[in-house]
This record gives structure tokens, C-alpha cells and sequence, in this order.
């Protein structure tokens, strides 16, 4: 079957069974970015944006997409590197594998939540697992970035 | 992974009803169980297109279509409002925010899972299921049938003033509960019970019942009626005592 979808901003069409993943289909489009990494709907690495809301590829229908957007690393390149700079200053990067499902989901939460606490980032993050090079590194990169957003937000405010 | 011959979106209740009734047809809600399938299937159902995915209110009930996603149970505010987050607290450490976008309720409700912190919640409260063609009955007596082939459409909760408090244990954030229970009290207690391992079981005690120690006769023998199991996961014993203290701290948070 044939789908139409939009993939980080360009109009795609592509054949698909009715049992592809969405993980499969992104990944034949040359996202690489987009692993799976646990095979039982677990892990998060596979996550990328349908129409903006973070959600995991490997179990998406690529069927279910026809008509829809959908965002990946490939297409957050500026935004991924306004925060990986955080995570590198912190030492928050070792192998990098879960990165890509990782980065995906905090630049979800930073749309998606207001000025969160401790609490509510570990709440929204806790499906993506691995991150060998720690939880705290991880979390002071996040304040810091959450941080340097909200004072970006603020200075825009400031010179309307 | 299973395969499938044909991907379908009915523009109808009666056409996905329809569709159903072939044995190897399946339903697909969220995908997160039945990806699990092997085999190969001949058409994937899928309800998208019904106009499943909204929570709606009476004066007298919510009305949530089967296909809402587990995510938005838990930002719903008049939702949460009326039942003291305990919908919020039954869904919240399923696996992740991203998992949580794309489960359905519908999907948890159908598969009766005995690990199913969702069923647990909504059996302890005033819950009924609309299926088509078969129309409305309890929760209660839904989880007591078979899996047939009729169509889940809406899990309908009635606002009949019932305070609710959900608690559940697991071993790490986001794993399956260890045991999950719901209490919820009006003109009587309503107690669930689930993860046992086996489906959520439902109590009705009076509401002059106390159940504020682990030497009130009424939940002792609440818990002498429930059947606990081992698995792997937890033995009997073990599950029985975190129920007795699961329902002790939620009968307690509903005094307040
Ligand atoms: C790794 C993992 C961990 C989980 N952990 C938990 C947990 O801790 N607590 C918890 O409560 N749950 C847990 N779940 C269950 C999960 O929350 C969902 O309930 C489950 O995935 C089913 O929902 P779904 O929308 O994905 O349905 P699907 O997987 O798409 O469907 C499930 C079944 O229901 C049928 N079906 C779906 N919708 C309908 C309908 N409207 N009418 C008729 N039939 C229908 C389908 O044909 C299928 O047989 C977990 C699941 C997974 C995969
Ligand atoms: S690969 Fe999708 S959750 Fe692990």
C-alpha cells in the first residue's frame, strides 16, 4: 500500500505492507537515527514526533501515519544541538546509543511542560532507559537547558 | 511481530463490527500488546477513524471513547478532579510518556490483563462499557465474560459521587505492579484488587466497615476472600500483605 505523510518538513510517499512499523519506514527513509533498541516497547530509544507529541516508532503502524507529520533528530538539528551542548559541558554523553530517542523526548517536554521540577522531568523521562553515563549528569544538563530556554523566552518577552 | 494481508480504517461502527466477526481479522488499538502477536492476520482494524479519541461529559457521566490514549487519562483536569487523581495515579508509571501517547484504554480495558492497573481503577469505581452491538453493562460483569467479537466504543464512568484513591507497588518506576488497588468509597466500599497476579477482583463492603489496621476483621477477611498467587514475580504471601497495606493507606487517604 502506498501512504503520503510529511517527514521533517518535506512531502514523502512510500510503500509500505500493512504491518511495517513506523521505526522500519523512517529508517528506509534514511533516518538513522531512529534504532530500536529493546524489541518489547520498553527502552525509548525509537522515539520520534507524530504532529509534535513524542511516541515510540517501533509499535506505530506506518499505516496509521498517512495524512500526518512526523519529526525526527534528522529534523531537530538545530534544537538537538542547543541542548547536546549542555550534555557535553556536563559530561553527560558516554556511548551515545539512547541519545537520538533520549534528546527526542526532552525537546518534547520542553514544549509540552512548564518550568518542570526534578520530579516531573525524571516522571516524563522515565521511558527512556539506558544512559550509562548517569541520571545526574543528564539531569543538570536539562536544568541548565531548561534554564537558558526560559531566559531566552524571557529576553524575547522583554524586547516585544 | 505478526503480518497482515490488509490494513483497513472502517467509517463505520457496523462496518469494523462486521469486519470482526472473521477469525483472522484483528482489532488494532495502541499496538503496544499486539505487536506481541505472531501469525498472520488478514485484515488490521483499526478504529482510528470513529471518532473514538474524545472524553466527553453528562451531567451524570464521562464518556471516553475506547481509542484516548492512557496520556491523556492522566492530563484530563475534570477527569481527574472527580475521581481525586486516582485515574492520573493508575496510569502514570506505564512505561513512559511516549508508550502512554499511543496505549489506548480501550485496549487495556479488552485485554483484561491481570496486571492491568487500569482495570483495577475503573473496576473500583462506578464503570460501565458500551460495546457494539451489545450496548452498555458493568465493568464488572465485562471482565467476568469471555473475549467475544464485538467492538469496545466507550468506557463510560458515572459521576455518582464516589471518592477514589488509587496505590499500586513496583519494583522499579516503570515496571508491571507487583499488586495494584483501588478503593473507592459511597454509599459503600467498592475494593479492587488486581495484579494478584491473576485479573483485578472486586469487593463490596458496607460502608460502616473499618479498614484502618491490619487487625480490622473486615479486611482481614477481605483478604482471606482474595486469591493470591506466586509467580516469579511474588509470592502469595508477599502480595496479600502489600494489598493489606495498599487498601490500609488508600481507605485512609479517603478519611481526609
Ligand atoms: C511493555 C509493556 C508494559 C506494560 N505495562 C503495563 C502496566 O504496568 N500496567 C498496565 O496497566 N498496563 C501495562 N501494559 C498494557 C498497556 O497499558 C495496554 O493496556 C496494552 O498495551 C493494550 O493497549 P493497546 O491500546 O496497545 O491495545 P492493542 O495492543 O492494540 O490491543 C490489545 C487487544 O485488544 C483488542 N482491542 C483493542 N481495542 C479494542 C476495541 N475497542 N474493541 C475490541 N477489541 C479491542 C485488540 O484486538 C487486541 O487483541 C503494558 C504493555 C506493554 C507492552
Ligand atoms: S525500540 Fe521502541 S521502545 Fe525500545
Amino acid at each position: 500500500m502506498e501512504i503520503n505523510y510529511i517527514l521533517n518538513n518535506k512531502k514523502v510517499t512510500s510503500s509500505i505492507t500493512p504491518h511495517t512499523m513506523l521505526l522500519n519506514e523512517l529508517r528506509s527513509q534514511g533516518c538513522f537515527s531512529v534504532k530500536c533498541g529493546c524489541e518489547s516497547t520498553n527502552c525509548g530509544l525509537c522515539t520520534v514526533w507524530l504532529d509534535g507529541t513524542p511516541i515510540l516508532s517501533c509499535t506505530m503502524p506506518a499505516a496509521r501515519i498517512a495524512g500526518h507529520s512526523i519529526t525526527t533528530l534528522e529534523g531537530l538539528q538545530a534544537q538537538a544541538l542547543e541542548f547536546t551542548r549542555f550534555m557535553a559541558e556536563e559530561g553527560s554523553d558516554q556511548c551515545g546509543f539512547c541519545n537520538p530517542g533520549f534528546i527526542m523526548n526532552v525537546l518534547a517536554m520542553a514544549r509540552e511542560l512548564d518550568n518542570p521540577d526534578q520530579n516531573q522531568i525524571n516522571h516524563y523521562l522515565a521511558g527512556n532507559l539506558c544512559r550509562c553515563t548517569g541520571y545526574a549528569g543528564h539531569m543538570r544538563a536539562i536544568e541548565k537547558y531548561l534554564a537558558f530556554r526560559s531566559a531566552i523566552q524571557k529576553g524575547g518577552a522583554d524586547n516585544d | 511481530m505478526y503480518t497482515a494481508r490488509e490494513y483497513v480504517l472502517p467509517k463505520t461502527l457496523e462496518e469494523a463490527y462486521q469486519l470482526n466477526q472473521k477469525k483472522q481479522n484483528r482489532i488494532i488499538a495502541g499496538n503496544m500488546w499486539l505487536r506481541f502477536s505472531s501469525g498472520s492476520f488478514g485484515q488490521l482494524i483499526d478504529l482510528s477513524d470513529l471518532g473514538l479519541n474524545t472524553i466527553r461529559q453528562t451531567e451524570t457521566e464521562f464518556i471516553i471513547g475506547a481509542m484516548v490514549p492512557l496520556r491523556e487519562l492522566e492530563k484530563h483536569p475534570e477527569l481527574n478532579a472527580y475521581t481525586g487523581n486516582a485515574i492520573r495515579d493508575c496510569v502514570q508509571d506505564i512505561v513512559g510518556t511516549q508508550f502512554r501517547n499511543s496505549a489506548t484504554i480501550g485496549g487495556s480495558i479488552w485485554g483484561r490483563f491481570g496486571f492491568s492497573d487500569i482495570l483495577t481503577c475503573f473496576l473500583a469505581m462506578d464503570t460501565e462499557v458500551e460495546l457494539f452491538p451489545s450496548g452498555r453493562m458493568t465493568l464488572a460483569d465485562f471482565t467476568a465474560q469471555k473475549p467475544d467479537n464485538d467492538i469496545l466504543v466507550n468506557i463510560i464512568l458515572k459521576k455518582t459521587g464516589l471518592k477514589t484513591a488509587y496505590r499500586a507497588f513496583r519494583y522499579t518506576a516503570t515496571g508491571f505492579p507487583v499488586i495494584s488497588c483501588c478503593v473507592s468509597k459511597g454509599d459503600f466500599w467498592r475494593i479492587a484488587i488486581g495484579a494478584r497476579p491473576a485479573k483485578a477482583m472486586l469487593h463490596i463492603l458496607p460502608d460502616t466497615a473499618v479498614l484502618s489496621s491490619a487487625e480490622d476483621t473486615a479486611l482481614k477477611e477481605l483478604l482471606d476472600k482474595t486469591i493470591f498467587g506466586t509467580n516469579s514475580t511474588a509470592s502469595a504471601d508477599y502480595r496479600r500483605h502489600l494489598a493489606q497495606v495498599m487498601i490500609i493507606r488508600a481507605a485512609a487517604s479517603l478519611e481526609v
